[in-house]
């Protein structure tokens, strides 16, 4: 069980490491806030349910009746608070929830596919979403079932996901090669549908443009902690899977002939990464490299084992684009952090790529 | 023990086996012999519930191979390959792990006999000196004895070998076929070299355009008049000095007129 405890000591790291961005990150801004009096307002604002009062109401709403306790009480300046708790963290916890999403289904679908140019979006999850997005935007009277931006970014993405993976597949087979065309096909389709909706867009151009681009500042915290929920949740599912996807990758009879129920396996992982990855396209539009770069450069360092990979890979793509999106806001130009996690995302490649470190899994 | 029944198999619509039957007995070491494009990884890919099949039965310790989950026949039959592609930085030990997939829990990764069945997997294949190696820095012929140690690892009672020799020099292939031969496990191995069949299995298949041409030992099914019309090539069947069993040397090309692959 050697792997058991390095996954557990890297994992331990890594999760202090996105703490210490996070409050790092939280007292960067046009009002510095210094990280001992972040750490204040974050124990400040914990607090652990300690009761229920007994009211009438509380048969019809308990959740309201449940009286919170805080066990912390440092003084504060209310304002740091109200910057840290209602201004910063929100787009913290929106970074953080979309990295961790898109570096683990990133890392599932490299090791799926066996192929290093996989990312979250190859089988269309991506460019459903925008189709969903933009369609929202442009045309919202059009939506059935009040649909707001989101549900309907969400829908468009495992619409497109089950698409690909039915025209791949053939009697009960779902050969990957297929589902790689497939979904190459589909995104170019998806794109022009994104295309037309944008030359129809009028007047909401600038926000079809600024949603395609990706971006953190929009979600509420509801939204960012439903997102990062159905992440942890699904990494959860998908490393039972760990050993399996590692049988895949010496290719699909081998970990036939080792136990590996190779089509029901493909399902769950493609099934739980598309839609993860459609949970976070829903609030952040369509951010790139986090879900390539990050599995890769984990891959160097902890190995190709997906037991270890995974939750590390999902851990650093977190504090990777809450970094990312701070070096985004703190600048002199605020920019939508799709375009830094690119400008840093490509060189970052290129160099791996001409140390022959991602030539192959 | 395996109990295959009238199998067809196609593939794109050609039939690539043709009412193939065969029993192979416990603890015995058969090779599938014959030209390429025989049959012989199909008649292993079918036994290792790898192929869906047009008619007939495969069972194993008596049970049909199609009844079982890929879980159930990986704890009966384990399959080395011809060629793997280790494109990526496992080490051997983590691959010989693999072998231990069908006993593992999914969600404790319990397996309490596992450490010593990959430990004896290793030391049998003689892979232990490199445990800790990445399996993309081996040789081919090292590559081998690692899917050989993964297949053990696997504690099945029947091996299902392709070409088990075909990437190993004349020492590592007298190993390998020595070791596998040792084994107390059912083996049936698609063999290339007759006379490397001759020396080291129980019995011999002899494969053809998809049928059994003839089944039994060596001795018996490797006659030059046999071989001359499945191989297409003229043949000359001896006994080799040094080890007493058949060898066969061809002599000169003849026609190439039964060959329809």
């Amino acid at each position: 069980m050697r792997h058991r405890s390095r996954t557990a000591s890297a994992v331990s790291a890594l999760s202090v490491l996105l703490v210490g961005v996070v409050v790092v990150s939280a007292g960067i801004g046009p009002v510095h806030v210094g990280p001992i009096a972040v750490a204040k307002v974050f124990a400040n604002a914990i607090a652990v349910p300690a009761g229920v009062r007994m009211e009438a109401t509380a048969l019809a709403a308990p959740w309201h009746a449940v009286e919170w306790y805080a066990p912390f009480g440092y003084d504060v300046d209310p304002l740091y608070s109200t910057i840290v708790l209602q201004v910063r963290l929100p787009r913290i916890a929106a970074g953080a929830s979309v990295g961790f999403a898109l570096a683990a289904a990133g890392t599932v679908m490299q090791g799926l596919f066996r192929n290093p140019m996989a990312d979250p979006s190859i089988i269309g999850v991506s460019s459903g979403a925008s189709v969903g997005a933009v369609a929202a935007i442009v045309a919202p009277v059009a939506l059935p079932f009040g649909l707001g931006l989101r549900a309907s970014a969400f829908v468009g993405a495992l619409v497109a996901a089950v698409v690909v993976y039915a025209i791949a597949t053939e009697g009960g087979r779902t050969p990957v090669a297929t589902l790689l065309l497939a979904g190459v096909a589909v995104q170019t389709f998806l794109g022009s549908v994104t295309s037309y909706l944008i030359l129809r867009s009028g007047d909401s151009i600038e926000e079809v443009t600024y949603w395609l681009m990706g971006h953190l500042d929009a979600s509420r915290i509801e939204e960012a902690l439903i997102t990062g929920g159905i992440s942890f949740a699904l990494v959860v599912v998908l490393y039972l899977y760990a050993e399996d996807l590692n049988a895949l990758l010496l290719g699909e009879t081998d970990a036939r002939s080792v136990g590996v129920e190779v089509e029901w396996t493909k399902r769950i992982l493609l099934a739980a990464s598309s839609i993860i990855t459609g949970a976070a396209v829903a609030i952040s539009g369509v951010i790139g490299f986090v879900g390539l770069i990050v599995p890769h450069a984990l891959r160097l360092i902890v190995g190709p084992d997906h037991r270890i990979l995974l939750p590390t890979s999902a851990l650093a793509g977190a504090s990777f684009l809450v970094a990312a999106d701070t070096l985004a806001r703190s600048g002199p130009a605020e920019l939508p952090v799709g375009i830094v996690t690119a400008a840093v995302g490509a060189p970052f490649f290129l160099y791996l790529l001409r140390k022959r470190e991602v030539s192959e899994l | 023990m395996i109990d295959i029944d009238g199998l067809c198999v196609d593939r794109s619509g050609v039939r690539v086996l043709a009412d193939v039957s065969l029993s192979v007995a416990d603890g015995e070491f058969v090779a599938l012999v014959g030209p390429n494009g025989a049959g012989k990884s199909t008649l292993l890919g079918a036994v290792g519930g790898h192929l869906s099949r047009a008619a007939g039965s495969v069972a194993v310790d008596g049970d049909e191979v199609g009844s079982l989950s890929a879980r159930a026949l990986a704890r009966r039959v384990a399959t080395v390959p011809q060629e793997t592609n280790f494109g990526f930085d496992f080490s051997v030990r983590d691959v010989v792990e693999m072998g231990r997939h069908p006993y593992r829990s999914r969600f404790s990764g319990d397996d309490p006999d596992g450490a010593a069945a990959v430990e004896r997997a290793l030391d049998r294949t003689r892979t232990t000196q490199f445990a800790d190696r990445s399996v993309a820095s081996l040789s081919g012929g090292e590559k081998q004895r690692v899917l050989l140690a993964r297949a053990l690892a696997q504690s099945v009672p029947t091996l299902l070998l392709d070409e088990p020799t075909a990437s190993l020099d004349i020492n590592h292939q007298v190993r390998t076929l020595d070791l596998v031969a040792g084994l107390e496990e059912t083996v049936v191995a698609a063999i290339h070299d007759l006379d490397l069949a001759a020396r080291y299995c129980d019995r011999v298949v002899l494969l053809a355009d998809g049928s059994v041409q003839a089944v039994g030992t060596p001795r018996a099914v490797f006659t030059a008049d046999r071989l001359e019309r499945v191989f297409g090539v003229d043949v000359t069947v001896g006994e080799n000095p040094a080890t007493g069993t058949v060898t066969v040397t061809p002599t000169a090309g003849v026609s190439l007129g039964s060959e329809s692959d």
